[in-house]
């Protein structure tokens, strides 16, 4: 099982991304979307137990904080292991943007928690 | 902690676009029990590394006394219309916090301050870190517990020093109706607040 079996390992966060910090692509965010790219080929044997974790995780549509949360991995973690995973044509994303809300995004949130009420 | 194969924890194939709502107030205060009271998930909880300010003085090659520290972030999520799905994020409003929050602020559709009438002196704390983003909307959110006094909303926005735009709302956290009726204040003071943008640029 994949899931809680990082949480006991006292590895820091930069060992477990090779030493960097901060993501390629600096758009990803906590509620990116993200989704195992349909039709890329397997991961590279050198691919390390927590990128082969993310991209199982994502065999359907999560968040990175809830891909996080999943793999008990701290969310720059995966951040960093996300923006691989994307950069090597594994990984996709929904949500490119991490722009503003604009007024049509906030009037259909607006409609659907109303729905909910 | 969901079981593996559990497939709720997967989105529908059909959301296109997220975005996030801010759940900010002391400790204590009921943020992951408003979240869980709305959210289709049961509430997740994930740990963020973030460098905090010492207590000291600066040291004297000007990098400064700064101690990394993990900080648990609860969230839930609502899938709105198939195509929207809104997480809303629990997060500490206090200034020792403000990095954490400030990154999972861009972006965000609003903070709603959640406050407790019993410990007022913890909402300011939170209040002066959210008003150091003037662009971002916030709504005010009552969370009342069986002991606390009821207050007139007035008399609160004079005693939390709040201009009156910003809305007020009573809510009792462990209610999905009354936490819904919240987020929708919030996300409606946001539509007026940027449709005021767009004519007054």
């Amino acid at each position: 099982m994949i899931e809680g079996e990082y949480r006991d390992q006292p590895l820091r966060p930069y060992v477990l991304t090779s030493g960097r910090a901060r993501p390629s692509r600096n758009w990803i965010g906590v509620d990116t979307l993200l989704i195992a790219a349909p039709g890329a080929g397997p991961l590279p044997v050198t691919a390390s137990r927590q990128e082969i974790a993310l991209l199982r995780m994502c065999r359907g549509l999560l968040s990175v904080a809830e891909a996080a949360a999943h793999l008990g991995l701290p969310v720059s973690v995966v951040k960093v292991l996300a923006s691989d995973l994307m950069d090597s044509g594994h990984l996709q994303t929904r949500s490119r943007t991490r722009a503003e809300p604009d007024a049509a995004l906030l009037e259909e949130v607006l409609s659907g928690l109303r729905d909910l009420a | 902690m969901g079981s593996a194969t559990s497939p709720d924890r997967y989105l529908p194939d059909t959301v296109r676009r997220s975005v996030k709502i801010l759940v900010l107030g002391g400790f204590g205060v009921g943020k992951t029990t408003l979240i869980g009271s709305v959210s289709e998930i049961e509430p997740l909880s994930t740990e963020e590394v973030m460098t905090v300010a010492g207590a000291g003085v600066d040291d004297l090659t000007g990098v400064g006394r700064k101690t990394r520290t993990t900080v648990a972030l609860d969230f839930g999520r609502i899938t709105l219309r198939g195509r929207i799905v809104l997480y809303l994020y629990g997060a500490p409003g206090q200034q020792r916090f403000w990095e954490l929050w400030e990154g999972l602020a861009e972006g965000a559709l609003g903070i709603l301050v959640l406050v407790d009438t019993r410990r007022l002196e913890d909402a300011f704390d939170v209040l002066d870190q959210v008003e150091r983003l003037p662009r971002l909307p916030f709504a005010v959110a009552v969370n009342h517990f069986p002991d606390s006094r009821a207050y007139p909303a007035e008399e609160l926005r004079e005693a939390l020093d709040l201009p009156p735009h910003v809305p007020i709302v009573d809510c009792v956290a462990p209610d999905r109706a009354t936490s819904l009726a919240a987020l929708t204040a919030l996300t409606d003071h946001a539509m007026r607040v940027l449709s005021a943008r767009e004519v007054v640029p």
